[in-house]
Parts: structure tokens; C-alpha cells; sequence
């Protein structure tokens, strides 16, 4: 059937009306090579946005297939809505970061929004509880107030959805760097807990069962999101407005708890969220991963307006819905469950063995294509790379030497530097607390919440440094896994496994796909080496505007596992008196760094070299220590080095510090980022044992009841000595002072 | 002593009132679903924070007609503790059990914190094992938690001693930085801090866990229990 306004096969193929959809000829032409004609409007729709590089990663699978994804305790890697890995006593942790770039880029408050509902709907479609939220944020610098405006909504329409929902947002990053001015990213994680015999799959398997839509109706917001998400962001994109959805954390807040709850019933089969590409995807992916098929009839979806047509009703990306597949006979029971919670389940379909998507509007087909098509056989590219020129202009560089007059001086700029500064105008938004088992809060390495019921907790973080990945995205890679596994390893767990937000610029220019490809190259090697498994993540390419990309940024999302509270170490020092070290030693690594981004105004050079195999020995010996009891409280060395580093300890505490450093070179003692590095404190009492289990670490000086910043050179100069309370109220006020 | 938590759609801190009771006091306690229409049996009445109704209208606005209010009403008037924290106590303004009304908060945004309280008045079955003029720490999150009332209002709360805690540091814009206020029986309490977040010293703070005492101790003494 031909509804009136849409085109004819005819036209779309003649006025090539597809390739406004996304779609290449050559991709058209094998549309019509799968169907054996040409494909209507509606199908035509439906190919587009399943083979767009949202949905299909056909830009970057053959980068993605070199994760390493096994290991003895995943349960389940890339493929399903979230990855699960096993922590023990019949549970398990379920987690998925993802984009939401471009919408937050046109509608930053419900960009945002929506992008933490789609991740939450990700993992309790696994049938897990969520427990926790964390996101990583790009912006421009914050000098104008397009950027301000953001980032002050970003962060609003994150809290808006995160609080709503109950669900506390324990951590995070935010950086800033001019090159996110146009195209800001806002990357959404969320962690659930899952008991392993509660483990679903988004399956349609079945001949006969029942495939019941849940959740919000739907409604012409959205439209085309995924393809939209697969191009570059241009002026003329303020018109794709209706392209981003709306959210509502209330209608999720009703779905999660009754999806929770019609997973404890043994007449669900299969379960998946409505997300990207909507009652396509959903519908096509589980029943291409059960090898059945699925016949809807659109009749029978709940709409939120008049007239809608079935193209409409299949490429919408309204908010809040699942696809439900329910043993056929037990409809009822499904009805009445989510009746309970006020939301109306209607059943709209049938699983098929045909392998066929058919879907029926006002009694005749208009649709009829194979699910495998469309969830499986999208084609692959391997798109030409090219170094660009400026890596191996970076490559022949001198090392950077900065030149800093004024040792104190700098310190007050760096953690004034909105990177490194206090994010707590940022955090103070977010309910961190609800469902009450935050026990370290935002603003440490990583958030730990322990698990009730149990002597465990979880660790978390969001990772990466971009500007290194910018100068060499194979060494920024491994850094960026390496210093996610830090941060956890400082709050005393053991990183589980890994999930990825792979932000990048247009993938069709070789520059670009260089850049990815180098980096996968990098993330692999060191979730090899670290034994952090990638289980899942999200790609998102095409992030330009007017033709200047953003630094490739794959943000790591990574989980520990704490075995028992009392592990639980923080970055703040703990008392007086204590001793202070630092593992690791300081190099000549400027490139990318702070001070550069300070000085220069600019970053280039080389990015600090890592040895992956010192930093595995190194995270070893230091959890060891801190599950021995050791240690009363850890940092890991990142933006700013060490000095930075050392304030970071005192602040919000009543103590100051004083130590004397190692080496001749006291600017590259103070700041350089060389990677690996920790400062540790110690007890007298644990003294002897701690030196047995890090025999590396070297001690520095002392914790002092006196609240002031003593740092002494080699030869005994004087290199800072302030009050830490000048130094904390720099670092605390800088962002809220910016956005004045 | 059995606590009654009363879930509406969209209650998010019904689970850390549950387990705050259960885990840390010690004694029973049920949730209530809003479409339920008894609170029989129910020593004690907790309205957990969160966004009943998304908070759409206007925060209580639309969980002040579930059907379990009706009893939550007469719960108060026969004098059974009721406690509404953050959404609850937005419930309890609506529903008329207290006096005044929330604005958003002075800067417009929500606020996650650790507090500082002070116990302006020890003297209630919801605050007798604290000191009078205590400081505690407990944390609040919300986006409207900016207390208003009227001058004749407020006289009478102040005269009666309705005030029960105030912010030490101003928080939100609350008239007299108000945090918590009872009805002039003094069995229903309304407070925008989250005691039951204040329960574990793991997470931050304990402070709160006194609050349930009380009401457990009053309880104790009023129906003669040794135990």
C-alpha cells in the first residue's frame, strides 16, 4: 500500500529521496537486491535507520572486533543491551555507557535527559536493578555563553532525569576544551545489579507468543534520532530539533519498577527498550537473535497523535517504551502487572517463524522484509586511513620544557584550570545519595557503593584524557584504560571490566578512521594486559561541526569490585602524622599536559609513554597493600602531576602536608603528567609492612595537623609553602566563578 | 512498634526508609501501596521523599488525592506519629496536615548535600533523644525545599513551638532557614532533610538514626512496654 503523501518505490529510487534518509546508492541497491524489488517508503525507513552507523557500527565493527570481550567472569558481552560480569555469590554487576551527543548538542536539557533514560532502560531490560549513574561531559571552553548555556543544561536535564528517577549519579568528568565548542559530548553509564538466574535476553523466540509494547505511546518526536546521530552537526541542525526526544522520568520511573517486576514472572520471554531507531530496532533485533520473525500490526500501538503513518510509528524514537515478548495465553497476566503501575501493556503482535519483519496498518502489509537484513547484514566498511600531518610533526618535537618562574603561582592557576577544578557545582545537582549505599561520593577517583546484604562494593569511574589521544591516539588509549583501573584500584578494588563511549569526528575522512583505528588499537592492548574486558559499549562518530572534529575522545567506563568494606581507601588524608609517598617516578612528560594547556595556550609534542607492564605490577602491589590494611589513603597522579595531586589530598580535611622532593628538576618533579604514579599514605604502625608490599614507593614526607602546603626541594629551597585554605577556595569556587 | 512506608508512584526513598527502620531501629515495618485504603494495624506513618506523580502541577500536589491520604489524615488526628520527609513533607503541606508551602529553591537548582541542623526543639516525640540546640548532620536533596508562610503563620509556629529543626547555614531560602516543623499536636512532622540517609556511619553520618529512636522510645513509654 501507497499512503498519499508518501513517494512510490519508483520515486524514491528516481529522485534518490533515500539517500536524505542516509542511505549510500550503493547501500539502496542492495536494499533492492535483499527484497528483490523496490522497497517502499516505510521500508526504505526501516533500512536506513538499521543500517545507519548508530545502529549498525558498520563504520567501525571491524575496529571494535579487536576488544578483548571473554574472561571467566563475563557472563555476557557486546550485544545485549549491557554487558553483565559475575561478582560472586549468585550476583552480578550489569553496566552500558552510551552517547548522546548530537541531541544535546540542539536541546542540551533533553539531549541529556533522554540519554540517561535510554541508558537506564538498557540495563534493566537485563533484568537488573540499576544502582548507579555516571556520565562523562565535553565542552567548549567555558568564555561564552552558547558554551555556559551547555553546560548548565546538560548538567540541569541529567540531574532532572537521574533525581526524578531515583537513581543517584555518583560520578563523573567533565572537561573543557575548545575543540568541543560546537559539538559538545554528554556520555551517559549506568551500573546495575543483577542475580544471576534473573539474566535476560532480548529474544522473540516462540511461534505464536504474544509481542507486547509497554511504556509511553507514541509520537512523532524523534524521528530519524539514530540517523541523525550519523552525520556532522552543521548551522542547518537547529531545524532537527524534532529529531530529539522528550523525556519523562516519571513514565520510567513506573516501567523500571514493573519491568522488574515482570521479570520475576516465568511467562516473559524476551524483553528489550525501544532505544535508538525505536520499534525497529527492538523488534527486528530480537527476533533476528532468536531466528524467529515478527508480525505487528500498527493498529494497535498506542499513539500520541492523530494520523500518524506507519514510517512515523517505526523510525520514532518516543522516550520511555519496551518490547515485551510473553508467552502466548499469559497476555492477561502481563496486562495486569503493568496495570498496577498505571501503564497500559497492549499486545501488537505475534512472533512468526519466517524470519520475516511484516507489519500490517489499517489491514494491509506495508512492510514485509527479513529481520536478518536489517539487524544483521548492514555492510561493513573499512574505510581508508591516513596519518594526518600533524602527528608526525607532534612525533619529531622536542620535549616540551616548560619555563614556570613562580612554582606557587602555578599551582593556584592549575587547579583554577576548570579540567582540574572542583566539579561540586556540578555534583551538588545530582542526588548522589538515594537507595542510600553511596559510601564514597563524587569528587574522589572513583564512587564505591557497597552492596547491601554483603561485605562488598562497587567501584566506578569515567575516564579519559583527550588531549592525549589527540597527539597519539594508540599511547592516549592505553593511558585512558590505565588511568580508569587507577582510580578504582586507589578505592581499593579490582577492575572487573570495561564498557566504551568511542567519540569520534566523521569516520569518511582518513584522518578520522586513523585516529580511531590507532586508538582501538591502544584501548585493546591495555584491557589485554590490565585483564579489563570491553562487555559493551557505544559508538559515536560524526562529531563536527562546520567541519572541525573533536579530539577523539573514548571515554572508558569501568567497574571494580571492592571484597570488603573495610578495603574502601579515599583521596583525602586520614590523620596527622601519617607518612607520605609516591610510587613512580616523574619524566620529562609535558606533551598534552596541564601546565602546556596553561602556558601555551596549546597542546603538542608526544603523549607521556606508559609501560602497561609496570602499571599492571604497580596496581597489583598497591591494592595488595591496600587490602592488607595498609594504607590509609590513595591518589593517583593525573591532570597537573603532582603537585596538584598533593592539594587534592588536603582538601576537605583539616590537614596540610609537607615534603621534600626527589629530583634536581622541580618543575618536572611538581607537574609533569608522567602516568602510573600515586601518592599513598601510611601509618607509623603500618610502616614496615606497607614497605614489604610496595618496595617502589618512596616516602616524601608527612600529614600535618597544621593546614599548609609545605613542599621543599632537593637541596631543602623552599618551593610552596599556602595556607590550604587559598588553595582549596581557588580550586572549589573557579567553575561557579566562571559561569558568572 | 510497626511502621507503615507509603509508596505513590514516583516515591524514590520508600526503600531508604524501609531499610533505615528494618536494618537500623530494628522494628517491623510494611510498605503501603496509595491505592490502599486502611493504615489498621500501623503503629507509626512514613511518607518517603521522591517525585510522587513526577512531581508534575506542583510537588504533592496530586499524592495528596491518592486514596491512602484519607487514612494518613485520620492516622494524624488519632495521633499516631506521621513523618513526611522531603516529598513527604511537600505531601503533608498539601494535604493541609501542616501549614505554609515550598517554593524552589533560592538558586533554582537542586541541591545534594551533608547539612548542618540545628534541634530547635527537643521536646517532641520525634526529637527527645537529641539535645536541644544540637547540631546534626544530615544531608538534603531536593529542588523545592524553600519553606514559605505567612507572618501570623509563622508567629504562631514560633510561639508554639512548631519549629523542631532549622538549617544552621542558610541551604534554600526558607523563611528562618526552617528544615522541619510539626502540627501544633505534635504528632506530624514535616522536614526536608533526609534522616533516613543518616543512618550508617559507613555513608557519611548516623546523626539521623536518633530521630526513628524516638519515636520508638516514645512509643515504648506511651504504651508501657519494658522489654
Amino acid at each position: 500500500m501507497q499512503l498519499l503523501h508518501e513517494p512510490s518505490p519508483q520515486m524514491i529510487k528516481e529522485q534518490r529521496i533515500y539517500a536524505e534518509m542516509g542511505l549510500s546508492d550503493a547501500e539502496f541497491q542492495m536494499v533492492e537486491d535483499i527484497l528483490g524489488r523496490l522497497p517502499n517508503y516505510t521500508e526504505t525507513g526501516l533500512f536506513s535507520v538499521m543500517w545507519s552507523e548508530h545502529c549498525s557500527y558498520k563504520n567501525s565493527k571491524v575496529l571494535l572486533k579487536k576488544f578483548p570481550t571473554t574472561g571467566e567472569k563475563v557472563l555476557q558481552g557486546p550485544g545485549e543491551g549491557a554487558g553483565i560480569i559475575d561478582i560472586g555469590d549468585e550476583q552480578a554487576v550489569v553496566f552500558k555507557i552510551e552517547s548522546h551527543n548530537h541531541p544535546s548538542a540542539v536541546e542540551p536539557y533533553q539531549g541529556a535527559a533522554t540519554g540517561v533514560g535510554g541508558i537506564i532502560r538498557d540495563v534493566f531490560s537485563m533484568g537488573a536493578r540499576p544502582v548507579a549513574l555516571l556520565n562523562s561531559l565535553r565542552f567548549g571552553e567555558l568564555a561564552n555563553s552558547r558554551v555556559k548555556y551547555l553546560f548548565e543544561e546538560v548538567v540541569a536535564g541529567i540531574a532532572g532525569y537521574g533525581n526524578c528517577i531515583g537513581i543517584p549519579t555518583v560520578g563523573g568528568e567533565v572537561q573543557f576544551d575548545s575543540c568541543y565548542e560546537g559539538n559538545p559530548l554528554v556520555n551517559a553509564m549506568c551500573v546495575g545489579l543483577i542475580d544471576h538466574k534473573d539474566i535476560q535476553k532480548g529474544q522473540a523466540k516462540g511461534v505464536g507468543n504474544a509481542v507486547i509494547y509497554v511504556g509511553a505511546s507514541t509520537g512523532r518526536d524523534g524521528i530519524h534520532g539514530a540517523t541523525f546521530a550519523s552525520e556532522e552537526l552543521s548551522e542547518e541542525n537547529e531545524s532537527k530539533r524534532p529529531a530529539v526526544q522528550v523525556g519523562d522520568p516519571f513514565m520510567e520511573k513506573l516501567l523500571l519498577e514493573a519491568c522488574l517486576e515482570a521479570i520475576k514472572n516465568d511467562a516473559l520471554v524476551g524483553i528489550q527498550d525501544m532505544g535508538a531507531a525505536g520499534l525497529t530496532s527492538s523488534s527486528a533485533e530480537m527476533a533476528s537473535k532468536a531466528g524467529s520473525g515478527i508480525e505487528m500490526d500498527l493498529d494497535k500501538v498506542p499513539q500520541r497523535e492523530k494520523g500518524m503513518t506507519p514510517y512515523e510509528m517505526m523510525l520514532s524514537e518516543s522516550q520511555e517504551r519496551m518490547l515485551l515478548v510473553v508467552q502466548a495465553g499469559r497476555e492477561q497476566e502481563m496486562i495486569d502487572l503493568f496495570e498496577h503501575w498505571g501503564l497500559e501493556a497492549k499486545v501488537v503482535g505475534r512472533v512468526t517463524d519466517d524470519k520475516k519483519l511484516r507489519l500490517v496498518h489499517k489491514g494491509e502489509v506495508v512492510a514485509d522484509v527479513p529481520v536478518d537484513s536489517l539487524a544483521e547484514d548492514a555492510p561493513v566498511y573499512h574505510k581508508p586511513s591516513a596519518e594526518p600531518a600533524y602527528y608526525s610533526q607532534f612525533q619529531q618535537q622536542e620535549a616540551y620544557s616548560p619555563d614556570v618562574a613562580n612554582i606557587n603561582e602555578t599551582l593556584k592557576k592549575l587547579l583554577a584550570q576548570p579540567t582540574i577544578a572542583s566539579k561540586e557545582w556540578v555534583y551538588d545537582q545530582y542526588d548522589y545519595m538515594v537507595r542510600t549505599n553511596t559510601v564514597v561520593s563524587p569528587g574522589s577517583d572513583a564512587a564505591v557503593l557497597r552492596i547491601r546484604g554483603t561485605e562488598k562494593a562497587l567501584a566506578m569511574t569515567t575516564d579519559c584524557n583527550s588531549r592525549y589521544l589527540y597527539l597519539d591516539p594508540k599511547v592516549g588509549g592505553q593511558l585512558a584504560i590505565a588511568e580508569a583501573a587507577r582510580n578504582l584500584v586507589c578505592s581499593g578494588a579490582k577492575p572487573l571490566g570495561v564498557t566504551d563511549c568511542l567519540n569520534y569526528g566523521n569516520p569518511e575522512k582518513p584522518e578520522i578512521f586513523w585516529q580511531l583505528e590507532k586508538s582501538t588499537d591502544g584501548l585493546s592492548e591495555a584491557c589485554e594486559i590490565l585483564e579489563t574486558p570491553v562487555i559493551g559499549g557505544n559508538v559515536s562518530l560524526y562529531n563536527e561541526t562546520n567541519g572541525v572534529a573533536v579530539y577523539p575522545t573514548p571515554v572508558i567506563g569501568m567497574v571494580g569490585l571492592v571484597e570488603n568494606v573495610d578495603h574502601i581507601t579515599r583521596q583525602q588524608f586520614q590523620q596527622a602524622g601519617d607518612n607520605i609517598y609516591v610510587v613512580g617516578q616523574a619524566g620529562d612528560d609535558f606533551g598534552g599536559s596541564e601546565l602546556q594547556k596553561l602556558l601555551e595556550g596549546t597542546i603538542s609534542g608526544k603523549a607521556p609513554a606508559i609501560d602497561l607492564n609496570v602499571e599492571k605490577k604497580r596496581q597489583e602491589e598497591v591494592l595488595a597493600a591496600i587490602q592488607a590494611g595498609t594504607v590509609s589513603s590513595a591518589h593517583d597522579l593525573a591532570e597537573g602531576g603532582f603537585l596538584v595531586a598533593l592539594a587534592e589530598s588536603t582538601f576537605g580535611t583539616t590537614f596540610g602536608a609537607s615534603v621534600q622532593l626527589q629530583g634536581e628538576n622541580v618543575v618536572k618533579e611538581c607537574f609533569a603528567e608522567s602516568p602510573s604514579r600515586y601518592i599513598l599514605t601510611v601509618s607509623q604502625e603500618q610502616k614496615e609492612q606497607f614497605e614489604k608490599l610496595v618496595p617502589e614507593a618512596i616516602c616524601i614526607g608527612k600529614v600535618t595537623e597544621e593546614s599548609t602546603i609545605d613542599v621543599k626541594g632537593a637541596t631543602g629551597e623552599v618551593v610552596v609553602k599556602e595556607a590550604v585554605q587559598t588553595l582549596e577556595d581557588t580550586w572549589r569556587g573557579a567553575i561557579s566563578c566562571l559561569l558568572k | 512498634m510497626k511502621f507503615a512506608v507509603i509508596v505513590f508512584p514516583g516515591s524514590n526513598c520508600d526503600l531508604d526508609m524501609y531499610h533505615a527502620v528494618k536494618d537500623e531501629l530494628g522494628t517491623e515495618v510494611e510498605y503501603v501501596w496509595h491505592h490502599d485504603t486502611s493504615l489498621e494495624g500501623y503503629d507509626g506513618i512514613l511518607l518517603p521523599g521522591g517525585f510522587s506523580y513526577g512531581d508534575y502541577l506542583r510537588t504533592g500536589a496530586i499524592a495528596r488525592f491518592s486514596p491512602i491520604m484519607d487514612e494518613v489524615i485520620k492516622a494524624a488526628k488519632e495521633g499516631k506519629p506521621v513523618l513526611g520527609v522531603c516529598n513527604g513533607f511537600q505531601i503533608l503541606l498539601e494535604a493541609g496536615l501542616l501549614p505554609g508551602a515550598m517554593r524552589r529553591n533560592q538558586n533554582l537548582k537542586f541541591i545534594c548535600r551533608p547539612v548542618e541542623l540545628i534541634v530547635e526543639n527537643n521536646n517532641t516525640l520525634f526529637t527527645n533523644g537529641y539535645e536541644q540546640k544540637e547540631e546534626i548532620t544530615i544531608p538534603v536533596a531536593h529542588g523545592e525545599g524553600n519553606y514559605y508562610c505567612d507572618d501570623e503563620t509563622l508567629e504562631k509556629l514560633k510561639k508554639n513551638n512548631q519549629i523542631v529543626f532549622s538549617y544552621k547555614d542558610e541551604v534554600n531560602g526558607s523563611v528562618l532557614d526552617i528544615a522541619g516543623i510539626m502540627n501544633e499536636q505534635g504528632n506530624v512532622l514535616g522536614m526536608m532533610p533526609h534522616p533516613e540517609r543518616a543512618v550508617d556511619s559507613l555513608l557519611g553520618s548516623d546523626d539521623g538514626l536518633r530521630l526513628f529512636k524516638s519515636i520508638l522510645s516514645h512509643w515504648r513509654e506511651r504504651n508501657a512496654i519494658t522489654s
